[in-house]
């Protein structure tokens, strides 16, 4: 657009380029849209935090009297730091688990032929196709069992290891060409060696992404956490933070209040690894 | 140093043959050069040389030692890749240091070897940085820099220059060559370029389908070749092959490029190889096919034959001409003088020296003897 027209023209410019490409329009509209309706969940919930109780109900996004109220009552009131910890921990301790077996189990499927390499890939893969819904039942048996209820363990150990991370693993393990693996074999590394201190390095983007994946999917885990346990002590946050809405009445601020600090995590793990995932290493050593 | 032997070595995936029992006596210190179209398995066997494939059957030694249930580690060997495989999250010293860390060797030796290395190879300026950092001819030096600092017995390179500019190439090949000069080690080297196979070796293995079909001196290749593939696959450009038939001009056999048309006449003990067959293929390698403007003076000298072609292109590169020129219903490349640019269609002579004329069998492709 010239700058005659837009002086002339009430419209601004980017306006009138827009308007140029209806194409163009109706995307960027419908981008705009998208993000409006991912937005206002979140919107809404930091604004219910901050409201009092009796102004939950009305849809103003700015309180009329902003508080911190809600989130001092439930440090103060209820074990909201100790499930904190305890969905940190968790979520932390089965993650590192993830990291290390299904990188490891992926590197064997891609890197060494045995017999049976085929059958035990597909039997992983068909454990996608399972719904966790469907798993819930075995696993509270076993853990009952075993006398796992009620502990970390008993949280944790279902996602130690997941068909999802071993296939991600293997196929980019696939792509790593095996002259670095054989470069490592007649410098003299055992093949453990090799695995962790020269084909682990040469995917970090997919280990951040499984690490990202791992991490906010254990972190938001509902429906199990709240299965394996029944110790109030033992709750994760999105079993305590359900806890709060009670059979007549739910305190959403307190909800909205608990949830923004939940969110807090999966921000900084995303900031610390996209970088990572970002940074495609794999053929930097390869040819020019 | 160390000589290497290869006894009978057969690989096979599953059912599928891909060296079909190479037998093979590399000396003490000698520069072997192994070349052969994509896929007749010379990857594989340099890798069955280093020990990161195993032997279906057959043995090999290095040093007189069999090694086939050695690690690759054990076996003193290193080798260079075609695509370098450097580590891309260590710097260019942690690179060339890896294998002897693994050794566990002492932080001052190892410091001490890296820095020689890239002494010999200029890259001490480089070592702090990463690969990515790196020209191509500089990741080259480093992956020779790993080989180097293991004091190998035996070296392997696979395609080493492959992944470089004509140039570059030229020069990497220079070094190389001063570098065997100078440490004297044993080398394997595969290579797809003939140029390297001519100029680096001090023999040339030539490959085919999971065989060898000649090991010789790069000049024993070149004009003694031992079938036709051979002789098609080293020199450029590419030899001529012609089948001709034997026929009887004046009680001698000649060799005839059409029926009735123009025909080759041999000296006595070339026409004794050719023995009662009754059709040949004939080598002429496009530099002993000089093409002459059609009234050049007739300086005929023994054994030294001219014919008439006619002129398809004329490719002008500089000190010569290549010309591809009809000759008796045939396409054949030949050279010509590079002021000499001949018009498409041109009738021309060319002149050949019977003297360099390449005899093979017609069924077997096998030199005649
Ligand atoms: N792991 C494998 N499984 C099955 N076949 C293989 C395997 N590795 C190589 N081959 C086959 O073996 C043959 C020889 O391979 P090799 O890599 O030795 O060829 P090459 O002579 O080095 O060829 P190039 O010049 O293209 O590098 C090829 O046909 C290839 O497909
Ligand atoms: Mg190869």
């Amino acid at each position: 657009m010239s700058t005659a027209t837009s002086t002339a023209s009430p419209m601004p410019n980017w306006w009138l380029g827009l308007a140029a490409r209806p194409g163009q329009m109706l995307a960027w509209t419908l981008l705009a849209m998208g993000a409006i309706a991912m937005m206002m969940p979140l919107v809404y919930m930091v604004a219910t935090s901050l409201k009092l109780s009796n102004e939950v109900y009305e849809l103003n996004i700015i309180p009329r009297e902003p508080t911190f109220e809600n989130y001092i009552y439930i440090f103060k009131n209820t074990r909201f730091g100790l499930w904190f910890v305890n969905s940190l921990v968790t979520s932390l301790l089965v993650t590192l688990s993830v990291l290390f077996f299904d990188s490891l189990i992926g590197y064997t499927l891609a890197k060494f032929k045995f017999r049976g390499r085929e059958v035990v890939f597909i039997a992983i893969l068909t454990t996608l196709m399972i719904p966790t819904e469907m798993l819930v039942v075995p696993w509270y048996l076993m853990a009952k069992n075993f006398g796992w209820l009620n502990s970390y363990w008993g949280i944790m150990f279902p996602g130690l290891m997941t068909g999802f991370g071993v296939f991600l693993m293997r196929q980019f393990f696939a792509g790593v060409p095996d002259d670095y693996i054989h470069a490592a074999r007649i410098d003299g590394l055992g093949e453990f060696a090799i695995w962790w201190k020269v084909a682990m390095p040469l995917v970090t983007p997919a280990l951040s992404a499984l690490a990202i994946f791992t991490f906010l999917g254990n972190w938001t885990a509902f429906l199990w956490p709240l299965i394996a346990t029944n110790d109030r002590a033992l709750y994760t946050l999105p079993v305590g933070l359900a806890s709060f809405s009670g059979e007549f009445l739910t305190d959403w601020e307190l909800i909205m209040a608990g949830a923004t600090i939940a969110t807090l995590p999966t921000l900084v793990v995303f900031v610390i690894f996209q970088r990572y995932i970002i940074r495609g290493v794999v053929l930097a050593g390869l040819k020019g | 140093m160390a000589s290497v032997s290869l006894s009978k070595v057969v690989k096979r995936y599953g059912d599928v043959g891909i060296v079909h029992g190479i037998d093979l006596e590399i000396a003490n210190g000698e520069f072997i050069v192994v070349v052969g179209p994509s896929g007749c398995g010379k990857s594989t066997t340099l890798r069955m040389i280093a020990g990161l494939e195993s032997l279906s059957d057959g043995t090999i030694s290095i040093g007189g030692r069999v090694v086939n249930t050695l690690e690759p580690k054990d076996r003193n060997i290193a080798m260079v890749f075609q695509n370098y495989a450097l580590y891309p999250h260590m710097t260019v010293h942690r690179n060339i240091a890896f294998g002897l860390y693994a050794a566990k060797l002492p932080k001052a030796e190892i410091d001490r070897k890296v820095r020689e290395a890239a002494a010999l190879l200029g890259l001490t300026d480089l070592l702090e940085r990463r690969p990515n950092a790196l020209s191509g001819g500089q990741r080259q030096r480093v992956a020779m820099g790993r080989a180097i600092v293991r004091d190998p017995t035996v070296f392997l390179f696979d395609e080493p220059l492959s992944n470089l500019d004509a140039q570059l190439r030229g020069q990497m090949r220079t070094e190389i060559k001063r570098l065997h000069q100078s440490i004297g080690t044993t080398i394997v080297y595969v290579t797809h370029d003939q140029i390297e196979a001519m100029t680096l070796a001090d023999r040339i293995v030539i490959m085919r389908d999971g065989r060898i079909e000649q090991v010789g001196t790069p000049l024993d290749v070149f004009h003694t070749p031992a079938s036709a593939f051979v002789a098609g696959f080293i020199g450029t450009p590419t030899m001529n092959l012609l089948e001709v038939s034997v026929a009887q001009q004046n009680g001698a056999p000649v060799l005839a490029l059409e029926p009735g048309g123009a025909a080759l006449i041999l000296a006595p003990d070339a026409a004794a190889r050719l023995g009662n067959r009754n059709k040949v293929l004939i080598g002429l390698r496009p530099d002993n096919l000089t093409v002459e403007p059609i009234d050049a003076p007739d300086a005929s000298t023994a054994g030294r034959q001219k014919l008439d072609a006619t002129v398809v292109v004329a490719e002008p590169l500089g000190v010569t001409t290549q010309v591809i020129v009809k000759l008796a219903g045939r396409e054949v490349v030949g050279m010509a003088d590079g002021r000499f640019v001949p018009a498409a269609g041109a009738a021309v002579k060319l002149a050949c020296d019977l003297d360099l004329l390449h005899l093979f069998d017609a069924e077997t492709r096998l030199r005649l003897p």
